[in-house]
């Protein structure tokens, strides 16, 4: 990674203002993620009525309020139930299909793939109705489930790919040399083989969760109550007295901070994942 | 990789195809189903042929809402992919920097989509918001709910804050990538700036390039969430994008059989660039 590049490509006056160029994007980046932290810290009166850079008068009255309200904060154990649930089926139906893929050739394998991929690029609007209907017809409308099967529409191709671009980098010798060694292949795959690409594993994992974590449409076409995500329940927050900003504010704010804590993980591999495990 | 001919493989493969077909296949099905027919409620459909196509290939809504896109698409590559070069070009090379611009660059892609509307809709609300209360006191006319090109405006930036880092993260990538050596025969051939990022970076850029340009593409043009949430699709119609309008014939009108013929002509076009994406994967595998 880090080939010692500073020797030669900035020229001696680029050196110093370098810095300035990444600074002022990341500015640019936090200032309306600073705004919403702001607002999720104020009253509504000072929302509305002043205009302040900080809050002159800091309370949690906004996040209690998420806190203390089941119909808010059983969002988030929704939206967390059914991303976890799609993170896990994607990666375990993946894992084998990965590795058949970057070690095997089969009849159809190139279309099948090329299949998968238009499954990751497919619209999700395309796809809104007829999934609500599928899922009327079996009666699970409105469960953690079918939100989960759902996503693996795009999850499951993401996840195959992704992986399939680790396992190729793994050499085939070593699946040799453990077949002569006498170990089965369940065994093998389990002992030797999921060790070695756990890196890979684990980005895999990471892209399911985020591409689950911040779909919409999708999963607010599929339920109503019971399983409906916090960022559906966000767009109501609309009450009597007017738009209530202040819980608006915190709720975004609180939907930022899983995916702030997963990405110091995975901050090396970010690029490999998007580009489908192929940099 | 030298891969063995093994038709067992396809054992492994099974579940991922029972999974997708599931989730992929079967609404598809309906969707062409709906497509060709018609009805007037009470679940009794007619034969409509090919009548709902004409339909929507005849109609102002879905060219308007097509260029739109397109529209959209390009001028957010325009400003995305070369800003993306010039900054992942200034980032620091190694220390406690790399890190840290790695995370808070990223931050933005893993905001749920519709946070990310809401983030911006309060953002330029000429009332409680930091950027339209600034250009309200700078005296410069704003208001992305009534002004078309203010809505447009607010989208792009919006976009461009939300994807920018995409292609930051691919370039860096592809610059970390190249070994040390080919920067010191620059040195000492004297190669000037320009000619280094021209003749080493570039070309090792190449790939995460069209990666980069390729996916920013397809998602730019699946837009459905964020001006969902800013705009809703106006003012008038002035933002409503393909897949608004979709949701809009789908699910709002229930317009089953132009909602459906327009979402396969929407999958062929996707179907398209897919298969772009993928000759370009597959070849650039080849030849590394």
């Amino acid at each position: 990674m880090t080939t010692a590049t500073q020797s030669a490509p900035m020229a001696s006056g680029g050196v110093r203002l370098s810095w300035l160029v990444p600074t002022l994007y990341i500015l640019f980046l936090l200032l309306p993620i600073y705004w919403l932290v702001n607002m999720s810290f104020k009253t509504n009166t000072e929302i509305t009525g002043t205009f302040s850079l900080y809050p002159h008068d800091p309370t949690l009255r906004n996040y209690a309020v998420i806190f203390t309200d089941p119909s808010w904060y059983k969002g988030y154990i929704n939206s967390i139930i059914y991303v976890v649930m799609n993170t896990v089926i994607a990666v375990s139906v993946a894992l084998p299909a990965a590795y058949a893929f970057s070690r095997y050739r089969f009849l159809g394998d190139k279309h099948l793939f090329f299949w998968l991929l238009t499954n990751r690029m497919a619209p999700p609007a395309v796809f809104a109705l007829p999934f609500f209907q599928l899922y009327s017809a079996f009666g699970l409308i409105d469960t953690h489930i079918a939100v989960a099967l759902a996503h693996c529409l795009f999850n499951v191709p993401l996840a195959v790919w992704i992986l399939e671009g680790f396992m190729s980098g793994v050499p085939k010798e070593i699946d040799e040399t453990a077949y002569i060694d006498g170990y089965s292949f369940p065994k093998f795959f389990v002992k030797i083989y999921i060790p070695l690409i756990a890196s890979g594993i684990g980005v895999a994992a990471f892209f399911c969760f985020m591409f689950s974590w911040v779909e919409l449409l999708i999963a607010r076409t599929l339920t109503t109550t019971d399983a409906k995500p916090i960022a559906a329940i966000m767009t109501r927050t609309v009450s009597a007295s007017g738009m209530d900003w202040g819980v608006l504010a915190a709720a975004g704010v609180l939907t930022i901070i899983p995916g702030a804590i997963v990405i110091y993980f995975v901050r090396n591999y970010i690029a490999k994942g998007f580009a489908l495990g192929r940099v | 990789m030298q891969k063995t001919w093994n038709n067992k493989a396809w054992f492994m493969v099974l579940p991922v195809l029972v999974l997708v077909a599931f989730s992929a296949v079967i609404p598809l099905m309906t969707v062409v189903n709906y497509s060709v027919q018609d009805t007037f409620g009470n679940n009794a459909f007619f034969w409509a042929g090919t009548d709902w196509f004409t339909d929507v290939l005849q109609s102002d809504r879905f060219w308007d809402a097509l260029q739109r896109n397109l529209l959209f698409s390009g001028i957010i590559l325009a400003i995305e992919i070369p800003l993306g070069i010039l900054i992942a070009l200034n980032m620091p090379k190694k220390g406690l920097g790399v890190p840290v611009c790695l995370v808070l660059m990223a931050l933005p892609l893993l905001i749920p989509w519709n946070v990310v509307g809401t983030i911006w809709q309060v953002f330029g609300r000429v009332d409680i918001g930091l950027l339209g209360y600034t250009m309200a006191a700078l005296g410069i006319q704003y208001n992305y709910v009534n002004n078309v090109f203010d809505a447009w405006v607010t989208l792009i930036v919006m976009d461009i804050w939300h994807w920018t880092s995409l292609v930051v993260l691919l370039c860096y990538a592809g610059l970390a990538s190249i070994p040390d050596a080919y920067y010191q025969a620059a040195k000492i051939d004297g190669a000037s700036r320009w000619a280094v990022f021209r003749y080493i970076q570039l070309p090792k850029m190449k790939r995460v390039l069209l990666i980069a340009f390729l996916l920013r593409f397809m998602d730019s043009f699946m837009i459905y969430t964020e001006p969902f949430v800013i705009t809703g699709g106006g003012p008038g119609n002035a933002t409503t994008f393909l897949s608004i309008d979709l949701v809009k014939t789908a699910i709002g009108q229930f317009d089953l059989g132009p909602a459906a013929a327009l979402s396969l002509i929407y999958f062929l076009i996707i179907l398209l660039l897919s298969w772009i994406f993928y000759t370009v994967m597959t070849n650039s595998d080849a030849q590394t």
